[in-house]
């Protein structure tokens, strides 16, 4: 008998500790498959964040290193440059990514560093207990916006894929989401594609994974999906932001 | 045969001849000579060379560097410093070794770029946040940039520990002839059972200082106060000149040391029985030789450009046996022979 579906060689044989509704599961598992099907596991090196997704580390089965808040672009580097033969790629929130990361960031994507971002978007600090991120959205309730951010006082949500497409170092960039089957197909190719832009030594790329977060949304998981595709989605458009592959 | 050469670029012609294989840095004075060489010489011998967009970055790209075993270095002065400490504390944490360069100057704040000694304290006490401490070494010639900067790197991995070389920006900048030959130039480096490249034919590997699991954190401070004391065991450094019959012992590091030791020559020539330890580690601190020479009948004097940090470890170490005196300048000044001279006259009493 052929089997045709089974957990990812990519995957380590324990239970994730990640909330119901949350997205990091789907993705470590996409992100687990595309490393199988492009057969580099054991060339891939992953720099794991701050935040709920440090952990990555107990579920990829590869190697991974952990790294200062923010600064998982900077250790990429120290290690694409000392191994530039491995597939290397960043897990980042948008705090991390968006917020004390920026700078790192933004000059990692101007050397058209050739790693791979993964940044997850779910709108809040997860992990610290939901408090307003680079990415909240004008007028959301999160545990440091009580009366919804005011855009006088916090500004605008930040568009790191469209901030970052006006560099020329900036190769592929795509904003994916992961609210229904055909969304999730999309993502993986995305994050395929990325990692095949990487492979082909092209340059920097980085996929934005628009993510759910229903304990710190206070939302059921199937609010959370509902939120995403009706509201989170309108801010935050899905679609290919640059291609210069 | 000696070459006239700048204690900025001994130490670097050192990390290469360590086999140096990155180095990511910043601009700041009075350092600029070591990412200028290293600019060129890295890229020569098909090495590693990346300014950074910040301090931060540059230690951060050291971390991932020497996650896979590559020797690797930043270097920065005094307020630059400041801003690696963070990931010095990872990497402190995460057991990775790497050598970092501190060219002092004159702080707190901006400061000004004279040389200095004021950074003491951060490098000694561990720096970041958390229980650690990393290897400091104080060189005090052209010479000893070169050769600190390359024992450095054997050091820091037969601990895994991040490894400072704490120099200043008057040794940074002099010119001295020094021998360059006078280490073996390493090949390739040693097998390394716990780096990050790739698992292929092995079990994936994690580095990481986030440790959740009840007791994991605890076990791992314990482990890594195990390795200081080991560290505080077999590493220890000193020079020691004319203490035998001292009366006054003068304890000092780096530029500050030069200077004492002349007047330690001029003292004894006219008749006043001086002596100078000085540490060429500052972690681990020569605390028992001091100890051991600590009498009632022997004063000691601290004398460092900054207002009294190592004078701090001295008293422990001679633990009320004697009395320690201070000559000490911040700001950029240096100590004249003078000063030191008449500060010996006084003791001398």
């Amino acid at each position: 008998m052929k089997k045709i579906l089974s957990k990812p060689k990519s995957l380590k044989s324990v239970v994730f500790s990640y909330c119901p509704g949350c997205g990091h599961g789907i993705i470590h598992r996409i992100i687990a498959e595309c490393i199988d099907e492009l057969d580099v596991r054991e060339k891939t090196i992953a720099v794991s964040p701050v935040g709920c997704a440090v952990f990555a580390y107990n579920y990829f089965n590869f190697d991974v290193t952990e790294a200062p808040h923010g600064r998982a672009p900077a250790v990429a580097t120290g290690i694409k440059r000392t191994q530039p033969n491995k597939l290397v790629f960043t897990y980042q929130g948008d705090g991390d990514v968006a917020a004390i990361g920026m700078a790192e960031t933004i000059h990692a994507t101007n050397r058209s560093e050739n790693i791979t971002i993964l940044f997850v978007n779910n709108a809040n600090y997860g992990m610290t207990g939901g408090q307003m991120a680079p990415t909240t959205l004008i007028g959301q309730v999160t545990a440091t916006t009580p009366f919804g951010r005011n855009l006088k006082r916090e500004g605008y949500p930040i568009k790191l894929c469209e901030l970052l497409s006006t560099l020329e170092g900036a190769i592929y960039l795509e904003r994916v989401a992961l609210y229904s089957p055909q969304s999730i197909i999309v993502a993986k190719k995305a994050i395929k594609k990325a990692f095949q832009c990487q492979l082909d030594e092209k340059g920097f790329s980085l996929v934005e994974l628009v993510s759910s977060c229903p304990v710190d949304w206070s939302m059921s998981p199937l609010d959370s999906i509902k939120w995403v595709k009706e509201v989170f989605i309108k801010s935050f458009p899905l679609r290919v932001i640059k291609d210069k592959t | 045969m000696k070459k006239l050469i700048k204690g900025n670029i001994a130490l670097c012609e050192g990390a290469i001849t360590a086999g140096l294989e990155s180095y990511f840095g910043y601009p700041i004075t009075p350092q600029n000579e070591i990412l200028s060489y290293l600019s060129k010489k890295m890229v020569e011998i098909g090495k590693i060379f990346l300014q950074a967009e910040s301090e931060i970055a540059a230690i951060n790209m050291v971390l991932g560097a020497a996650v896979t075993g590559a020797r690797s270095m930043t270097s920065s002065s005094s307020p630059g410093i400041s801003l690696k400490q963070e990931t010095i504390s990872y990497m402190a944490g995460m057991e990775i070794p790497a050598l970092i360069i501190n060219i002092q100057r004159g702080g707190p704040g901006l400061g000004n770029i004279s040389g200095a000694q004021s950074d003491y304290f951060q490098a000694v006490k561990g720096g970041g946040h958390g229980d650690y401490k990393v290897i400091v070494l104080a060189p005090n010639s052209v010479q000893e940039m070169y050769e600190m900067a390359y024992d450095a790197f054997d050091l820091a991995e037969k601990y895994r520990t991040p490894i400072m070389l704490l120099s200043d920006g008057i040794i940074g900048q002099m010119m001295e002839p020094a021998e360059l030959n006078s280490r073996v130039k390493k090949k390739k480096n040693i097998e390394k059972d716990w780096i990050i490249d790739g698992c292929k034919g092995r079990e994936a590997r994690s580095i990481k200082s986030l440790l959740m699991e009840n007791g994991a954190l605890e076990k791992h401070n314990i482990n890594l106060q195990k390795k200081y004391r080991v560290i505080s065991k077999n590493e220890i450094k000193y020079e020691l000149y004319m203490v035998e019959d001292s009366e006054i012992i003068i304890v000092s590091y780096g530029i500050s040391s030069r200077i004492a030791k002349s007047v330690t020559k001029f003292a004894r020539k006219n008749g006043v029985k001086v002596g100078l330890l000085r540490p060429k580690t500052l972690w681990p601190f020569p605390s028992k030789i001091i100890n051991s020479l600590a009498k009632s009948n022997v004063k000691f004097l601290a004398i460092e450009l900054n207002h009294g940090q190592m004078i701090e470890d001295l008293k422990l170490a001679v633990n009320g046996k004697s009395s320690v005196s201070f000559l000490g300048k911040a700001g950029g000044g240096i100590i004249t022979e003078l000063e030191i001279f008449k500060k010996i006259q006084e003791l001398n009493l």
